[in-house]
């Protein structure tokens, strides 16, 4: 809407201001904890402007984690999340196209059932399924392994969802000229659909790895070991201290930490939904 | 070059739905065949059952003699243009028009030979690196035809590839088309629904209705001997006059109406049809002036086209007909005009059967 209307303008102005504040004061308040040391933790009122102690707490908590029940450096737990993430978004992407192409492109028997059997788990989230999914995999000895974290987390009816979705709208005519032009399924899926579907793989890669990267209770439930922590369960077993305070500064610090990957991937991939938004290939 | 046969080809859907209903016809080295018929006829299903993208319930397809029924369609050596085109819309012109080659690993050089001669001869060589999207219609119709040609395939398959362009864009590639057709004589099967596409392009007609071919001739055939009523009133615009009638006896002239309406001679006697009931057909624009001609129409409404009028009006006897006049003729509604018709230009039709009925 172009309006010039100073009023509307600074009333507009007005409530963005105060949304970005009330989504940002947060993530300040974390940062400038990050930046003191753990005495002034424990001081009131706390402090709203950061402090001295931002290059050591930081390294503190990358080399060593910080005692207790976290011992783990954070570093570590980062790759662990970093792991887990990239598995799981990669996995479920491939899973999901490959899935979604059999589903819209070939006839075969029970083909609509199969595609409700999926449409279905759509309702179910992780949660639900978590007992008999840590049975299976307790079972088949994946307990501290990557392989535990990832595979249960890797099938999406949401990606094979959307995928389909996608498919649909793609001209039938287009898979009638490729077959016309000699290209059988696994040529028409890699020179046509692929990169007909660029602009959604991005879309969903953003989406599925904050997924993976947020995950909390799965890998609460499948890693014993702490070198099998992530980044977002380590957070949480930090504050969890015995007969202590937590050390907020380091604790803050982790956080921060475990926010910077998902934020870059958000910024690198943004250029690629925003050129599929504009460039909208038909 | 080659030559594609129909033997009673049959398409019966799964749902019992009969598509298709028999189909024989024998396509010549590099004639070019137009399908016609109305949406639904299954004239689109006819091609799509040659080009392999439908499967054959029934019947038999050959090209060059060879049973192509169990075929896939990149075996069948024929390419198709689309009605949309189905361009590869991710990919640049040359692309587009060197994909189905390079599937056939057919060697670099020659390749880029076909496509650079190919673009040539559409006037696409100045778009080589662009994408479809950024063509307009009549550019992406040429990529289509282009990405056709450079296969040089034993068929070429049209599927309605002019009825996404405008009218004025719709006859200048009606001609290209035609054009390079003739110059390349590739066999071709190209579907319509438009009459004056089917007219022009042909060689040969099939007019198509319900899934059956109802006449298969030259477009002049089909003009001046429909073979049933549904041709008739198909093929032609304005469409043929259609009004009920008698023979006379001895069956030499047929009344037209009642039995107070005019009767018309005949180019010969239909002895055979008496007593049957008929359907006489002319086309409006062979009913002629003529000061004593047997037809009196009193006109009721004058649509004035421009190069030539419509008259509606009526003959004595009931019969409602149309015939078409100049378009500086001074008829007005209310008046009487004496028309005139050629024995040959006369059709009868058996109204029970709709086929044409001869003498």
């Amino acid at each position: 809407m172009v309006e010039n209307r100073p009023f509307v303008t600074a009333v507009s102005h007005l409530t963005l201001v105060v949304g970005i504040g009330i989504v940002c004061l947060p993530l300040w308040i974390a940062f400038v904890a990050s930046t003191h040391d753990v005495s002034r933790m424990f001081q009131s009122p706390a402090p709203f402007w950061p402090g001295t102690h931002l290059v050591e707490n930081y390294l503190a908590v990358l080399r060593s984690g910080i005692g207790q029940s976290a011992n783990a450096p954070v570093g570590t737990m980062l790759i662990n999340s970093l792991i887990m993430a990239l598995v799981i978004a990669i996995g479920k992407i491939s899973i999901s196209i490959v899935s979604a192409y059999a589903i819209v492109y070939f006839r075969f028997p029970f083909r609509m059932g199969f595609f409700w059997i999926i449409f279905v788990t759509l309702m179910l989230p992780v949660e639900v399924r978590i007992m008999p999914t840590y049975e299976v995999v307790a079972g088949l000895g994946m307990i501290d392994t990557y392989a535990g974290l990832t595979i249960p987390l890797i099938a999406s009816a949401t990606a094979t969802f959307l995928f389909r979705q996608f498919f649909l709208t793609v001209p039938d005519e287009l898979a009638e000229a490729a077959r016309i032009d000699g290209a059988g399924p696994l040529r028409f899926f890699r020179d046509i659909l692929l990169p007909l579907s660029k602009t959604n793989i991005a879309a969903l890669f953003v989406i599925q790895f904050i997924y993976g990267w947020n995950q909390y209770l799965w890998p609460l439930l499948v890693s014993t070991k702490e070198s099998y922590y992530t980044v977002v369960m380590g957070i949480s077993r930090m504050v969890n201290v015995v007969d202590a305070a937590p050390t907020w500064n380091l604790v803050m610090a982790t956080a921060v930490l475990g926010l910077v990957p998902p934020v870059i991937v958000v910024l690198v991939m943004q250029r690629w939904f925003v050129k599929g938004l504009v460039e909208s290939e038909k | 070059m080659a030559t594609i046969d129909l033997v009673r080809v049959r398409k019966t859907y799964a749902n019992g739905v009969d598509a298709v209903k028999g189909i024989d016809l024998a396509v010549a080295d590099g004639e070019l065949i137009v399908l016609l018929g109305p949406s639904g006829c299954g004239k689109s299903t006819l091609l799509r059952m040659v080009a392999g993208l439908e499967t054959i319930t029934g019947g038999e397809v050959r090209i060059d003699g060879a049973r192509v029924n169990d075929k896939e369609p990149a075996a069948r050596d024929i390419a198709m243009v689309f009605q949309n085109y189905a361009l590869y819309p991710h990919m640049r012109v040359y692309d587009n028009m060197a994909y189905g080659l390079r599937n056939r690993r057919m060697p670099k050089a020659e390749i880029d030979r076909r496509v650079r001669a190919a673009a040539e001869t559409l006037g696409l060589a100045e778009l080589l690196d662009r994408r479809p999207r950024q063509l307009s219609g009549g550019q992406r119709q040429r990529v289509a035809m282009g990405r056709a040609i450079v296969r040089e395939p034993k068929a070429f398959l049209f599927d309605e590839p002019l009825s996404n362009l405008d009218a004025k864009l719709r006859g200048q590639v009606r001609v290209e088309i035609k054009r390079l057709q003739r110059r390349l004589a590739t066999t071709s099967l190209y579907v319509t629904h438009d009459q004056v596409e089917a007219m022009t392009l042909a060689d040969r007609l099939v007019v198509m209705n319900q899934g059956a071919a109802e006449q298969i001739g030259t477009p002049d055939e089909v003009y001046s001997r429909p073979a049933s009523l549904f041709v008739a009133g198909f093929i032609g615009s304005p469409a043929m006059n259609i009004v009920e009638g008698a023979l006379e006896p001895g069956g030499a002239r047929v009344r037209l109406g009642g039995a107070d309406g005019p009767a018309l001679a005949l180019d010969g006697a239909r002895g055979a049809a008496a007593g049957r009931a008929l359907k006489v057909g002319i086309r409006p624009e062979h009913l002629v002036a003529s000061s004593n001609g047997p037809l009196a129409l009193a006109i009721e409404l004058v649509e004035n086209l421009g190069a030539d009028a419509l008259l509606y009006g009526r003959v004595p006897g009931g019969a409602a007909l149309v015939a078409r006049a100049d378009g500086g003729a001074p008829h007005k509604a209310g008046e009487t005009l004496r028309l005139d018709v050629a024995p040959r230009h006369v059709h009868l039709f058996d109204a029970a059967s709709g086929r044409r009925l001869d003498g």
